[in-house]
Order: C-alpha cells, then sequence, then structure tokens
C-alpha cells in the first residue's frame, strides 16, 4: 500500500472459445515507463480496456497503490484509446473541458488545465476550432491532451505513437518522460520496438494473451546471447570455426559476427582474431529489443508448429 | 503526485453529459431551423384561420319583395347550424352576382302564390338547401295560417318554444370544432416532437459509438450515466421546444381570437401536451438508446430504430384520421390507454375533450409503470452493445452480458 504501483494480476479473458488473456501479470511502478509490446491481437488492448474498466475480466484484479480499481479512483487514470475518439463536431477546447470535468475537475480548473495541456501539445490556437477539421496529427496531439488534461495519476496509451510524425514523436516522448519523472506510473503499447528501447525502464511481451517477457530493458538484451563483432581484414574464412564455446553468425567480407556461449572466453577469441593479422574492429553487442522480439515470436511459431 | 479527490456523484455526471446534450443542441441549426419553422407555420395557421373564418358559410341575397325573409334566413340557417349572411339586391343585379359567385343564392318571389325561388349558379349546398326548404315550409305554413284566421306570429312563437327534453342514458361530451382543432395540433406537435428527438437520441449514441469516444467516456463514467444524460439533455432541449410552440400557438390563437374555446382548456391542453410529451419521450428515448446502441453506423440507425418508431407512427395515424370525426372512436380509446400507443393518442383525447379522468388516470400510470422496466432492460442493452463495434450486434446477444 502506498507505493503508487499500478498493479495487473492474474487477468483473464475470453470471448467466446477465444482465450484473450491468461493470467496476465504485471506491474508499472511509480515514476516509470513501461513498453507493452506484442504482435496483433496479443492482447495488449484488451489488457489496457481491462484496466480502465471498459471491459470486465473474467478473473484477475487491477490494483493501484495496493487496492483494487474502482471508478472513482479509475479518473485518475489518463487513457488514450486505440481507436482514436473524440466528439467530430465539438470544438476541441470545448470537448478538452468537458472531459477533464468527467474525471471530476472543477470547470475552472478544466478551463485552466485544458489552457495548459494545448498550449504544451501545441494545439492552442485550434482551440475554437471543431476536432474534425484539424489535420490528424493534431487530432493526436488533442487526443493525448484529452488524457492528459485531468492531471492523472496514472498513464495508460495504447499506441500512443501510431501515425505521429517524427517532430510529435518527439512531443509524445518527452511529455512521457516528464510524466514518469513526476513519479506515476506510465504504460503505452507500442510497435515501434526501438522507441520502447529508447524511452522505457521496462518492457513487457506478450503473446498470446500470456506475459512471456518482462523485465529492465538493459537486463533482457544482456540475457541474451551475447555477441562479438570482430573485423579482421587478413583473416581467412573459418577462422573463428575452431573456437570453443563459439558460433559463427554471420561472415561478410572481413566482418564476422560470432555468438559467444555459456563460459566461452571473449579474449580467447581475440587472440585467435589477432593472429590471422590486424584487428581493426573488436565489440561486444548485445541483441536489440527488436532481435529479442523477434526471437520471441519465433519460438512461438516453433511452439505452433510442434 | 496529485491525488486529489476526484470523486463525481452519479447525477453530476448524468448532468454533466445532459449539459453538453443540451448546449450541442440548441446551437444545432437543425433545432433552430425546425423551431422557427414550426413557429412559423403555427402562427401562420392561425393568421390563415383568422382570415378564411370568421365569415359566414354562404351568402344569400334577397331582393325588395323577399326582403321580409332576410331575417327568418339567418335564423332558420343558424338553427341547422349553418352561418348566412343576407344582403339585399334587386332582382337583376342579384343574379348577375349569383352568376358570378359573389352570391350563393338568391331568394325571389314566383310572384303569384307566395311560393320561393331560388336562382344558383348550378346547384344549392346541400345546407343551405336544407335551411331554405324548412324556411319554404314555414312561409306555408304563415300563408294557412293567415288563412285560417291565425296570427302567424303567435304560431311561430309557440313552435319556437316547443322541444323535445332530452334524456341521456349516457351523457354525450359537448364536443367543440375549437377543440377539435386544438386536438389535431397537438397530436401533430407531440408526433413531431417524438419522431424527432426520438431519433435525435438514437444518432447521439451512434454518434459517440462510430467516434469511438464511447471508450473515453465510459473509463469515467457508467453507461446507464450516459445513457440518462444523454435522454435527459436531448429531452430538455425537446421539453423547451414544445413549451415555446405551444406556447406561442395558444397565445397566437387566444389573441387572434381564432380558438372560439376558453383560456382554461387551452392552458389545459399544454399542460397535458407537456406531460405527455415527457412521458412519451423518456418511454421511447430509452428504447432508441438501446436500439441505437447495437449498430455502428449512422446509416444504420434508421433500419434499427424503425421497429419501435412504427409504434409512434400507428398511434399518430389512427388518432389524426379518426379522432377528428369521431372522437368517442372505441378503437382510438381503447388503444390510447395502452402504453405504446398512448403517447400520440392520449394528448389529443384530452385536447378535444371528454376523457374520463380514470382513462387519463390509467393511462399515465401505465406509462410510469412501464418506465423503470423499461430503463433497467434499455441499461441493459446499451451498457453490453454500446462497446461492440462493427457489425449490429443481435438483441439476443445485448441482452447477455459480454
Amino acid at each position: 500500500m502506498g507505493d503508487g504501483r499500478l498493479e495487473i494480476d492474474h487477468i483473464s479473458k475470453r470471448y467466446g472459445d477465444v482465450v484473450a488473456l491468461q493470467n496476465t501479470t504485471f506491474d508499472v511502478r511509480a515514476g516509470e515507463l513501461f513498453g507493452f509490446v506484442g504482435s496483433n491481437g496479443a492482447g495488449k488492448t484488451t489488457t489496457m480496456r481491462i484496466t480502465l474498466g471498459v471491459l470486465a475480466a473474467d478473473a484477475g484484479e487491477v490494483r493501484w497503490d495496493g487496492e483494487r480499481i474502482t471508478l472513482d479512483t479509475r479518473r485518475h487514470i489518463g487513457y488514450m484509446p486505440e481507436e482514436r475518439g473524440l466528439y467530430p463536431k465539438m470544438k476541441v477546447g470545448e470537448q478538452l473541458v468537458y472531459l477533464a470535468r468527467m474525471h471530476g475537475l472543477s470547470a475552472q480548473d478544466a478551463k485552466r488545465s485544458m489552457a495548459e495541456w494545448t498550449e504544451r501539445l501545441g494545439v492552442a490556437h485550434r482551440q475554437g476550432d471543431d476536432v474534425q477539421n484539424l489535420s490528424l496529427g493534431n487530432q493526436q496531439r488533442v487526443q493525448l491532451a484529452a488524457a492528459l488534461v485531468h492531471n492523472p495519476s496514472i498513464l495508460v496509451l495504447d499506441e500512443p505513437f501510431s501515425g505521429l510524425d517524427p517532430i510529435a514523436v518527439d512531443v509524445m516522448s518527452k511529455v512521457l518522460l516528464d510524466k514518469a519523472a513526476e513519479g506515476i506510473p506510465v504504460v503505452f503499447s507500442s510497435h515501434q520496438l526501438e522507441l520502447v528501447e529508447r524511452l522505457c525502464h521496462r518492457v513487457g511481451i506478450i503473446r498470446n494473451g500470456e506475459m512471456v517477457t518482462i523485465g529492465e530493458v538493459d537486463e533482457l538484451r544482456s540475457s541474451g546471447a551475447a555477441e562479438l563483432v570482430v573485423v579482421a581484414p587478413n583473416a581467412a574464412d573459418g577462422w573463428a570455426s575452431g573456437l570453443a564455446g563459439v558460433t559463427v553468425r554471420e561472415q561478410e567480407g572481413s566482418r564476422t559476427v560470432l555468438e559467444l556461449g555459456d563460459g566461452a572466453d571473449d579474449q580467447a577469441v581475440l587472440h585467435a582474431a589477432l593472429a590471422t593479422g590486424p584487428v581493426t574492429e573488436f565489440s561486444r553487442r548485445r541483441p536489440s529489443l527488436t532481435e529479442l522480439y523477434r526471437e520471441v515470436v519465433t519460438q512461438e511459431t516453433e511452439e505452433d508448429a510442434a | 503526485m496529485t491525488n486529489t479527490d476526484v470523486r463525481l456523484g452519479s447525477w453530476e455526471a448524468v448532468g454533466l453529459v445532459a449539459s453538453r446534450e443540451v448546449k450541442t443542441k440548441m446551437r444545432s441549426k437543425a433545432f433552430i431551423i425546425t423551431t422557427v419553422a414550426t413557429l412559423v407555420l403555427l402562427v401562420g395557421f392561425a393568421l390563415v384561420m383568422k382570415l378564411v373564418g370568421g365569415g359566414s358559410d354562404a351568402t344569400v341575397g334577397v331582393t325588395t319583395q323577399t326582403g321580409a325573409l332576410a331575417e327568418p334566413v339567418k335564423a332558420t340557417a343558424s338553427r341547422i347550424g349553418v352561418s348566412v349572411d343576407v344582403k339585399t339586391v334587386d332582382e337583376k343585379a342579384g343574379r348577375s352576382q349569383v352568376a358570378d359567385g359573389s352570391l350563393d343564392a338568391l331568394v325571389v318571389s314566383d310572384g303569384t302564390d307566395g311560393k320561393l325561388r331560388v336562382v344558383v349558379k348550378k346547384d344549392l349546398d346541400g345546407n343551405l338547401r336544407d335551411a331554405l326548404n324548412v324556411l319554404a315550409g314555414q312561409v306555408a305554413l304563415n300563408v294557412s295560417i293567415a288563412d285560417l284566421g291565425g296570427d302567424p306570429a303567435q304560431v311561430q312563437a309557440a313552435v319556437a318554444k316547443a322541444s323535445v327534453d332530452v334524456e341521456p342514458l349516457e351523457k354525450p361530451y359537448p364536443y367543440q370544432s375549437g377543440q377539435l382543432v386544438l386536438g389535431i395540433v397537438a397530436g401533430i406537435l407531440i408526433y413531431m416532437s417524438l419522431l424527432l428527438n426520438g431519433q435525435m437520441v438514437a444518432q447521439g449514441v451512434v454518434e459517440e459509438k462510430s467516434s469511438r469516444v464511447v471508450e473515453l467516456l465510459l473509463s469515467t463514467i457508467r453507461p446507464w450515466q450516459l445513457m440518462a444524460g444523454k435522454v435527459l439533455g436531448i429531452g430538455f432541449v425537446g421539453l423547451v421546444q414544445m413549451v415555446v410552440i405551444g406556447g406561442v400557438g395558444i397565445v397566437a390563437a387566444l389573441g387572434l381570437d381564432v380558438l372560439s374555446i376558453s383560456t382554461s382548456a387551452a392552458v389545459g391542453t399544454v399542460v397535458w401536451l407537456v406531460v405527455w410529451y415527457l412521458l412519451g419521450f423518456v418511454m421511447y428515448s430509452l428504447v432508441f438508446a438501446a436500439l441505437g446502441a447495437l449498430v455502428s453506423r449512422q446509416e444504420d440507425v434508421g433500419g434499427v430504430i424503425t421497429p419501435a418508431l412504427m409504434f409512434v407512427i400507428v398511434g399518430y395515424v389512427i388518432g389524426i384520421s379518426v379522432l377528428p370525426s369521431d372522437p368517442d372512436n372505441t378503437l382510438a380509446e381503447v388503444l390510447s390507454v395502452i402504453p405504446v400507443f398512448a403517447p400520440t393518442l392520449m394528448p389529443m383525447r384530452l385536447a378535444m375533450g371528454g376523457v374520463p379522468v380514470w382513462e387519463a388516470v390509467v393511462s399515465v400510470g401505465l406509462v410510469l409503470a412501464l418506465i423503470p422496466a423499461l430503463v433497467w432492460l434499455s441499461g441493459r442493452i446499451y451498457a453490453n452493445a454500446v462497446m461492440r463495434s462493427g457489425a449490429r450486434v443481435k438483441l439476443k446477444d445485448a441482452l447477455r452480458p459480454a
């Protein structure tokens, strides 16, 4: 109690015969940016909808600050649904004030907050326009403003980066980092894995309704097999094949990518490389999130095949 | 971390939704146009009634020879419910006025036996013919009485006084034409209002569904609050519209003196109109909201609400086609107590007058009893269907929770 964590605890959900979520469990700590990744239909949106109470779970519960989330605590959540939604024929300013008031703000506070967020997100000059008359990019900004206008204590954003131009991606990233820095839990889903890798403290990979991997980005990357990149211009093909615990991944001209098995000695590899002549590059590389993600997806297909 | 208390009471949420609806609708062009157009039509209708009415049903000319008949023509005609203007003209001018249509009939004397001859353009209107026939009978009677040495005036006075005493087994209601007109106008108003505002509820529900804003809204308020707010908001707008239109209409009608009814009857009609509008609107719009939630596109709204709309239309059509000529019609009387037809039929009957108190009470009571059931049923369908976008949700599936 009192740690401001958002906990998704053993949530299960079925749609008829289709299992959408199975004991999905993870938590988002206060002040943390949590990346939620998985292929389409893996269960990200369902998880978020259950968190927001828009959908009822078959089992499990969502807690915030140690207590089960209710309609009243839910008003502390800023939510950006995957299917963007605003009244097309309502003015931007009025709409944001309305949504802020729906989250319990007084009329005055709602107005002040609306002015602040439209300013910060660069849509202040469009306050008097109907949403439908805005460009798609500006509609996205207003959508984000709608998630933030009530000064939420939790942020749950479904694909916030999809469809944004590079400048808007920067604005969005900055806002998310700022909100996390304020000490609130922020969770968002995305298919842009480089972005997730760059922004998030921790990530969770969901597959077929089950969380398969959760952890800090660095920790996950180092848990993957270590790779060595060696550039030795004079080395002959197969120079590294005799080394213990080492597998050659790629060989392209003078550049060789090696995978180190458990207990393999990278210094032995360096010696072997130097024995062939000069070594112009020798670096240890850790797999990117994209590669880790592919690995998980590959496992999935292998399991399906088995 | 901001952890301020953000409690939002249920009715506060409903109020917020409702006030958004009110603001949006009151500002919409469609609302302003329909209100103004209805007002113009109503006032125009009253003015036309004023110009057309007030005059008489027919104009009859008498010549100098038949001049003595001027008063008797009026008197006999009015006894059978025909109002007649009488002009004295000379025979030649009278004939040409009949020919050009400014006189409906010209009464001339046949000269010899005092028999009456009526000059008309082509044919004599049935009512006027009856009146003049009665008159001719009296003239013949007067002649005979005078021949027998009696005083025709005395006999006429005695005849005029003599009438039968009617002993009704069931007291009939004396319908007045003014109130019948009022009933028709009330029927049209409530029908239009239910039709337009009811559809507006369904369209509003689908607008939220198709724009997906409903997901954002339902993350902070409950489905029933959203539905109730919408129904109340649009209902309030419709009420304002109804009161303005009804008020202006009554003021225009009474001010121009085109409705020969008492002010209390007029006010009573407006009050009943408002009551029945509210009952009918709440009842139908709950159904429309639930049905609207089943579809995701504006194009599909019409199809899904038509079955419910049929009840409004059937009630209105029966009322408007049967009641003006037959206010006591049994079918209309029975249907007007049944909740689904009551909102269109009952206000028409109430405006026309002659509705037994128990019928008025029972019909209101039945609708009031039905509303809680509809709130429950519609709330359930709405809550289960409103988040399911895509294909039309089957009613059967909507009754089961997701």
